[in-house]
C-alpha cells in the first residue's frame, strides 16, 4: 500500500513536471475555456453565459486563488460597490426564516426554477454545507470557518450587524477569491432573506448564539 | 432487475448492517461503513450488469449487425482485460485522447451503426432502464478487477490532455464561482457530513477512480463516472457539459494520472 502511494507520487511529479513543459498556462487556460464552451450547453435556468468568466473568476482561475495585493485590493473594492445596503437601515430580519434558508442548500441549478428550487421553495443559502452554526445542528461542512456563537462573541452592536449583512451579501468584497458564493450579485438570495440570516448570526435569542 | 435487488436488501438486513443515512465525522463511523460496503461488496449488484454488459459486447447488434469484439479499447482490438485501467488514452484512429465510455459509444458507432444522438438523449440510468454503454462499460472495468491504475501519459496528447483538464479542474465560472477545486482542492473538507477527497494529491486522488462503475443504493442503479462529473457540474452551478465530451475525458484524465500507481478493485457501491 505504501508503495503503491510512494510510486503513485512519483508518477505525479514527473507528471506535473512534464506538463509544465507542454506549453505555457496562458495557452493551456485558453484551450481549457474554448473546450468547455464547445462541449456545454445550456439547460433550464442554467444558461451558457455561466461559462464566462467576470474578472473576479478570471483572476482567481489564473492565480489559483492568490492574486497579487494590489489586485486582490482591486477586486474587492469592486465587489464592494456592488453591496446594496437595506433602504430601511434594517439589517435583522426572522432568524427563524433564516434558520430555514441556512439549512436548505437547493437553488441556481439546471434543474431549479428561476429564484426557487426545483420544488418551488424559495433559493437555500446552503450555510450548513460549508459552517458550523447552531450548536443543535450536527450535520455541517468545514469548507468556511466555524460561525457558532457568531453575535454572541462578537458583540450584537450594529456595526457587527452591518458586517454580517454584508459579507452574506457579498463574501467577495472582503476576500476576492473565497469559496462563498456572492448571493447578492448573484441574486440567489433576496434582501429580505440576507436580513433573515443575518438575524440567525446576529439575533440574542437565535440558536447561533446559544 | 428488481428481484435481485430485493434479494440483495435481503442480505443487507440478514447481515445485520444498516445503511448509514450519510457518512460521519466520527471515523469509528466511518471504518463500519467501510466494513458493511467489503461486505456489500461480495455481493455487489454490479456484477448484474457486468453479464449483461458482456452479452452486449459479444452479441451482433445495431444497424451493421456487428458486434464489438472488433473494438480496440488501447490494447488492440477486442482486448478487453486491463484496458480499464488504462485509459484515458490516445487512439491514432480519432487523432485524440478518449475515455472509457466515450471509446464504447465511438465503438457503437462506427462498428455497429448506432447513432450518438439516440445515445446521448437518456445516458444515465434510471429506476426504469439502465442504458446500454453503462453495462459495457461495468463489463470492460471489471476486466482491470486487482490491477494497477496505469492511465498512460507518454504520447504528448496524453500530457496535454492531463494539462488542459487540470486548468478545467481550476476553471471558476458560474452563478456560484465555483471550480471543481473550489470542493475538490484542499485536504480535509466536508459538505455537511460527507468527506471530500483531494483530487490533486496523490494519496487520495484514486477516491475519483476506484469505486467506478458504481452501484448507487440510493435509487438502486448503476452509474459510471460520466454521470457522476455530470451532477458536479450541476451542484457546480454550470451548464450541462455534454455526454462523453472531450472537457470530461480531460477532467477523467487528470484525476485519472493522479490516481496512477492505485490498485483498482472494480466496479464498486456507492451510498
Amino acid at each position: 500500500m505504501r508503495k503503491a502511494l510512494t510510486s503513485a507520487a512519483a508518477v505525479a511529479l514527473v507528471v506535473a513536471g512534464c506538463a509544465g513543459m507542454e506549453g505555457n498556462d496562458a495557452e493551456l487556460q485558453k484551450q481549457a475555456a474554448e473546450m468547455m464552451k464547445r462541449d456545454f450547453h445550456a439547460r433550464g435556468i442554467a444558461k451558457m453565459d455561466r461559462l464566462n468568466q467576470d474578472e473576479l473568476q478570471r483572476v482567481c482561475t489564473e492565480t489559483r486563488d492568490n492574486p497579487s495585493p494590489e489586485v486582490q485590493k482591486r477586486l474587492e473594492a469592486a465587489e464592494m460597490a456592488k453591496i446594496k445596503l437595506p433602504a430601511d437601515g434594517q439589517y435583522l430580519g426572522d432568524w427563524k426564516q433564516g434558520r430555514s434558508i441556512a439549512r436548505r442548500g437547493r437553488g441556481m441549478a439546471w434543474n431549479d426554477k428561476p429564484g426557487k428550487t426545483s420544488r418551488g421553495e424559495p433559493n437555500g443559502g446552503g450555510c450548513y454545507n460549508c459552517h458550523e452554526m447552531s450548536p443543535q445542528e450536527t450535520s455541517f461542512g468545514s469548507v468556511g470557518p466555524s460561525l457558532r456563537a457568531f453575535g454572541k462573541t462578537r458583540g450584537y452592536g450594529v456595526e457587527i450587524q452591518k458586517y454580517a449583512y454584508m459579507r452574506i451579501y457579498n463574501s467577495k468584497a472582503f476576500s476576492a477569491c473565497s469559496t462563498m458564493p456572492r448571493f447578492g450579485p448573484s441574486h440567489t438570495l433576496t434582501e429580505q432573506q440576507i436580513k433573515d440570516v443575518t438575524a440567525y448570526l446576529m439575533d440574542p435569542n437565535s440558536p447561533v448564539n446559544k | 432487475m428488481r428481484d435481485a435487488t430485493t434479494l440483495w436488501v435481503m442480505i443487507v438486513l440478514a447481515a445485520g448492517f444498516t445503511a448509514p443515512a450519510a457518512a460521519q465525522t466520527d471515523p469509528r463511523t466511518a471504518e463500519e461503513f467501510d466494513r458493511f460496503r467489503a461486505i456489500m461488496e461480495e455481493a455487489n449488484p454490479a456484477e448484474l450488469f457486468e453479464v449483461k454488459g458482456e452479452e452486449l459486447w459479444k452479441k451482433r447488434r445495431g444497424p451493421k449487425n456487428a458486434s464489438l469484439e472488433q473494438c480496440d479499447l488501447g490494447l488492440g482490438p477486442g482486448v478487453v482485460k486491463g484496458a480499464y485501467v488504462q485509459m484515458p488514452r490516445y487512439f491514432e484512429d480519432t487523432g485524440k485522447v478518449m475515455d472509457v465510455e466515450q471509446r464504447v459509444v465511438h465503438c457503437m458507432i462506427t462498428l455497429q451503426g448506432f447513432n450518438y444522438a439516440d445515445l446521448a438523449k437518456r445516458p444515465f440510468s434510471s429506476a426504469k432502464a439502465t442504458p446500454d454503454p453503462i453495462s459495457i462499460v461495468t463489463y470492460i472495468a471489471a476486466q482491470s478487477k486487482g490491477m494497477k491504475i496505469a492511465v498512460p501519459q507518454s504520447h504528448p496528447k496524453e500530457r496535454e490532455t492531463y494539462a488542459v483538464g487540470r486548468e478545467i479542474f481550476f476553471y471558476r465560472a458560474g452563478a456560484w464561482d465555483f471550480s471543481c477545486a473550489s470542493c475538490h482542492g484542499q485536504d480535509n473538507l466536508r459538505i455537511r457530513t460527507q468527506p471530500l477527497p483531494n483530487f490533486t494529491k496523490p494519496d487520495q486522488a484514486p477516491r475519483s477512480f476506484i469505486g467506478w462503475p458504481g452501484y448507487r443504493m440510493t435509487g438502486g442503479v448503476m452509474h459510471t463516472l460520466q454521470w457522476r462529473l455530470n451532477d458536479c457540474f450541476r451542484q457546480q452551478r454550470f451548464p450541462e457539459p455534454g455526454y462523453v465530451s472531450d472537457t470530461l475525458t480531460a477532467l477523467l484524465t487528470y484525476m485519472g494520472v493522479n490516481s496512477n500507481g492505485h490498485e483498482y478493485n472494480g466496479p464498486g457501491i456507492k451510498r
